[in-house]
């Protein structure tokens, strides 16, 4: 596959707050082809949203600011895009759904002008035939009365309905990129498989690209072509969906899946990875994890691991696949398997 | 486990909601979408109550109107044996301290203008603890509780991520040693981690405060491993009511065996049977006569269109509104 549609190389975007520099996203690098869904995963905080807003050049500036890095969205470095530019490449080229829906819909506006001002930026159509258009696209969101909703406001609707109205706006301009924070969470499984659905059927028929960042890895399995797991602003593991699953590289990969609550057995306490992330700083050096990791040694807190090339295109940024770390490792797997 | 002699916390009688629609250039009501309708359920002391459903199923407003924060159109509300539906302002803003409840959106609830320190601290101010100290020593306590740090107090919401607005939203919640927390989706957009985290935190309170939750949330996995019973919503009523594993080994309501067959799974080799529902979603301002689930039954009978099921006890502790079960 050669047709890149985005590829982040070593992105770094910092916030400049009172109690100083935050590297939220520090040194991301990822890429995602056409026709191809990407799963973006990680702890809470660790800079996946930061990471799409980046890409979408709606970090807030200040205290925000990309300090580093390139986004190249097919052969246009979007660090250096006009604001004229990216107002043409979002919602129409690139299209995303926001984690919270309450963020972009406006509260003092009705569904339907939402709607209808999104399709009539992008396409010369009339009020009516956008209006139409609107109630279509909610209707194919699953949401029912769609003929008065379209007449609402964003707080007489439910947290499921605000988040399909989000899917019916971004689908609405047949983006070539789809970013999607947290789609789901608010739908209940029957919802969310039509909405799976959607979504892979758009990835199909039209080779959307697509960049899904959930929590949910129930919903990674069903529709993930490939993974990128994150930690403290920085790609910790990427393969593919069933390698990531079924044979997990890093210690928090590991910790991560381990922690699934299962419906099959009836375990009282759940794992949970011990300790907490980190304060995010700058001028930290060693494995962000090593606090919190079980087969953490000495080399752990005075390096960065880099991110190692294992095989099958897979990648894990764990000094545990340093062949010249050999004693360590057969000790890690030793611990591994008791 | 349960105490021997659980008494009733929460007792719902006849709930309903209806919200007026509005249309037309005068913004007449044009009707009413029936949000919750004639839902009736008990809470123990000392249980967790898992509540799942359709999105828009009314899950939400059955939490708010519990705590009326969103006044009942119809039924009644018994907290410790208190009609509650009936205190004024100010004998309800007093029992608040006993019932709280953690927000689905966590930006629209949280206080964009205040930090969290405020946020966090707000209600125990309210409670009485006027020392700034001690507020402040609580509620980095709380953060810490909840996974987050003493430093993030002096930060406003908008400069934390989405699961970190969530966990602030359950500090404050849990700020007070309430009785009973309404957790509506409390840990939708936390990693599994964190969640795992926070759930088992939920159960130590538990049974450390026999604290009681009502525990809304779609991930089923989430709910199964939390709680004690678990009902299921449709369309503005319960249609399913037991204990956790009744309901997840043996469902007998055609919506609750869809939804248990549409959850997915993390392991990519699992091939599963997956009843998908036909039919659009019915509107809850015109619901369908009879059951109102009969438009995409895959079971559906000629009595399911006229008549609507009544909520019964067909075996022992499983309520059911079927007429497969009559
Ligand atoms: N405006 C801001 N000012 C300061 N820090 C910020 C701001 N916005 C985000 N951050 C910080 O940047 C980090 C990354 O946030 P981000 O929203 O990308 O996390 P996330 O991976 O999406 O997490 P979640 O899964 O909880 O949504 C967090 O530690 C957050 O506190
Ligand atoms: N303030 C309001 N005014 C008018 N209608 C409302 C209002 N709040 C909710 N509704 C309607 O009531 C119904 C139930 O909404 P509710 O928020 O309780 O659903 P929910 O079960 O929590 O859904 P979700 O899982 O999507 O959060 C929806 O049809 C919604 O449009
Ligand atoms: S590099 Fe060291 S601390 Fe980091 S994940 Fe690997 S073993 Fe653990
Ligand atoms: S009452 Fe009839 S329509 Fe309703 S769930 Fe039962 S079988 Fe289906
Ligand atoms: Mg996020
Ligand atoms: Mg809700």
């Amino acid at each position: 596959m050669s047709d890149v549609v985005l590829e982040l190389k070593d992105l770094h975007t910092h916030f400049f707050t009172d109690s100083g520099e935050v590297p939220a996203v520090d040194g991301v690098s990822l890429t995602v082809h056409k026709g191809e869904v990407v799963g973006v995963v990680g702890e809470s905080g660790c800079g996946k949203s930061v990471t799409s807003l980046s890409v979408m050049q709606l970090v807030p500036n200040p205290p925000g600011k990309i300090v580093d890095g390139e986004i190249n969205f097919k052969d246009e470095n979007l660090v250096h895009a006009s604001k004229k530019r990216m107002k043409e490449i979002r919602g129409n080229e690139i299209a995303m759904i926001f984690q919270e829906p309450m963020t972009s819909l406006d509260p003092l506006f009705t569904i339907g002008n939402q709607l209808i001002e999104g399709l009539r930026l992008h396409e010369k159509i009339s009020k009516k035939e956008a209006r139409n258009r609107s109630i279509e696209l909610l209707k194919l969101v699953g949401i029912p009365r769609a003929d008065q909703v379209v007449d609402e406001y964003p707080h007489q609707l439910s947290g499921g309905m605000r988040q399909r109205v989000m899917i019916a706006m971004s689908m609405a301009c047949n983006p070539e990129l789809l970013i999607a924070d947290e789609p789901t969470t608010a739908l209940d499984v029957t919802i969310q498989a039509q909405i799976l659905d959607l979504m892979r059927n758009l990835n199909k028929e039209k080779e959307t690209a697509i960049m899904l960042i959930t929590h949910d890895l129930g919903v990674v399995a069903e529709i993930c072509d490939r993974v990128v797991v994150m930690y403290a602003g920085k790609v910790i593991e990427e393969g593919t969906t069933r390698e990531i699953l079924k044979s997990p590289n890093h210690p928090y990969t590991k910790g991560l899946i381990r922690s699934l609550p299962n419906m099959k057995q009836k375990e009282q306490k759940l794992y949970s990875i011990p300790g907490t992330v980190p304060k995010p700083k700058m001028g930290r050096v060693g494995c962000r994890f090593a606090p919190r990791c079980e087969f953490a040694f000495e080399r752990c807190f005075q390096e960065d691991p880099e991110l190692f090339q294992l095989e099958n295109n897979r990648s894990s940024r764990c000094f545990l696949n340093d062949e010249t770390e050999g004693d360590v490792t057969k000790n890690a797997e030793t611990t591994i398997r008791n | 486990m349960l105490p021997k002699m659980p008494k009733p916390l929460l007792e719902i009688n006849g709930l309903k909601k209806y919200f007026d629609v509005k249309g037309g250039v005068f913004g007449r009501k044009v009707g009413e979408v029936k949000a919750v309708d004639d839902v009736s359920f008990t809470v123990m002391e000392g249980e967790i109550l898992g509540i799942v459903g359709e999105s828009g199923c009314g899950k939400s407003t059955t939490g708010k109107s519990i705590l009326r924060l969103i006044e009942p159109s119809d039924g009644e509300v018994k907290f410790e044996d208190q009609d509650i539906t009936h205190l004024d302002p100010e004998e309800m803003r007093k029992l608040r301290r006993d019932m709280q409840i953690i927000f689905q959106d966590p930006y629209a609830s949280l206080n964009p203008r205040h930090t969290v320190e405020k946020i966090v601290g707000e209600p125990l101010l309210v409670h009485g603890m006027t020392s700034s100290e001690d507020r402040k020593k609580r509620v980095k306590e709380l953060l810490e509780v909840v996974g987050l740090s003493g430093y993030h107090a002096s930060r406003y919401p908008h400069q934390f991520s989405g699961g970190q607005r969530q966990r602030i939203g359950i500090a404050r919640a849990l700020a007070n040693n309430p009785k009973l927390i309404i957790c509506d989706e409390p840990v939708s957009a936390l990693d599994v981690s964190v969640q795992s985290q926070i759930l088992n935190l939920m159960q130590e309170l538990r049974e450390e405060f026999h604290l009681t939750y009502v525990f809304i949330a779609h991930d089923l996995s989430v709910v199964k491993h939390i709680s004690d019973r678990v009902g299921v919503m449709y369309l503005g009523r319960m249609v399913e009511l037991t204990d956790k594993d009744k309901l997840y080994e043996d469902p007998k309501h055609p919506y609750t065996q869809a939804l248990l067959s549409a959850v997915p799974t993390p392991d990519p080799d699992e091939v599963r049977e997956r009843v998908i529902l036909e039919g659009d979603v019915p509107s809850p301002s015109n619901p369908p006569t009879g059951c109102a689930f009969h438009t995409r039954c895959p079971r559906a009978m000629d009595i399911c269109k006229e008549v609507r099921p009544q909520f019964e006890e067909v075996e022992d502790n499983h309520f059911v509104a079927c007429h497969l079960y009559t």
